[in-house]
């Protein structure tokens, strides 16, 4: 149940991966974008992604022949989730589900 | 998001939460219509993705959330079944994230009309000491982390504005 969370946590400690992440937030790159300006090396940078990709952090797709990195929103909610507590995440799931009920049963 | 509550103690989480909802409809979408709130992407233990969450409306009724393959995985099961006020649960979640019909921590619901259209959620989750010697990190994760979750929060939410 809390694999991705831990994950994603464990992910974000590593100082070289948040930059990855940073560089991610403006949009979709592939590992030469990313790796650019950085004293990582291009292979370093793939296996920084590859933990983050399984961390649910980023995700990957083709674009023509490049493989485009895009931040994994599953992963940072997941990481929210964590840290916003179990039952705080829920009742406040909770409240808005009720409240929604309520105005559709006003409609009505 | 949910208040704070007064007072510390090591084996219960509680929590308020005010809803802007009759009391019948809070509880009913509460009990019925768990499947449509409940975080099922990520709270949850079954193997399959979770499609639902049920509390079968009885006392010894079964919670449980149903998988997009039809399989099952209960959570715990109803203590107290007094509809629209008070409901207790069992909520039988190891450490491990299984299923084991020995913990039995308690999970209590009560549901109080603030006027017609207001209701006030009360939730305690108790009897933590069943977590053993891993009760302080379970206690962690069912409340809050304080100003530590709020930064990270932020970062979360620069890091997902993309």
């Amino acid at each position: 149940m809390l694999t991705y969370e831990e994950r994603a946590l464990d992910a974000i400690g590593d100082a070289t991966r948040r930059v990855v992440l940073k560089r991610l937030r403006g949009g979709g790159r592939s590992v030469g974008e990313i790796a650019d300006g950085m004293a990582v090396s291009r292979p370093a940078i793939s296996q920084h992604l590859k933990i983050l990709k399984s961390a649910r952090l980023v995700t990957v797709h083709a674009v023509g022949t490049r493989r485009v990195y895009a931040v994994d929103t599953r992963g940072i909610q997941s990481v929210r989730n964590w840290l916003d507590g179990f039952w705080d995440e829920a009742l406040t799931a909770f409240k808005a589900a009720a409240e929604r009920e309520t105005a559709k049963g006003r409609k009505q | 998001m949910t208040e704070p509550t007064a007072g510390f103690d090591p084996n219960c989480v509680r929590k308020v939460v005010r809803v802007e909802a009759p009391r019948a409809v809070a509880w009913r979408v509460f009990t019925e219509k768990m499947g449509a709130w409940w975080p099922l992407g990520y709270y949850k233990i079954g193997k399959a993705s979770a499609v639902d969450a049920i509390i079968e409306p009885r006392v010894g009724g079964r919670w449980y959330e149903r998988g997009d393959d039809g399989s099952t995985c209960q959570w715990g099961s109803v203590l107290a079944w007094v509809p629209p006020s008070r409901l207790v649960l069992s909520w039988d979640i190891g450490a491990d994230w299984k299923y084991d019909a020995t913990l039995n921590t308690e999970i209590e619901i009560r549901f109080i009309a603030e006027g017609r259209s207001r209701t006030r959620v009360e939730l305690e989750h108790r009897q933590l000491d069943r977590y053993g010697a891993r009760r302080d990190e379970m206690r962690r994760i069912y409340d809050t982390e304080g100003d530590w979750g709020k930064l990270l929060e932020m970062f979360a939410q620069v890091a997902a504005d993309e």
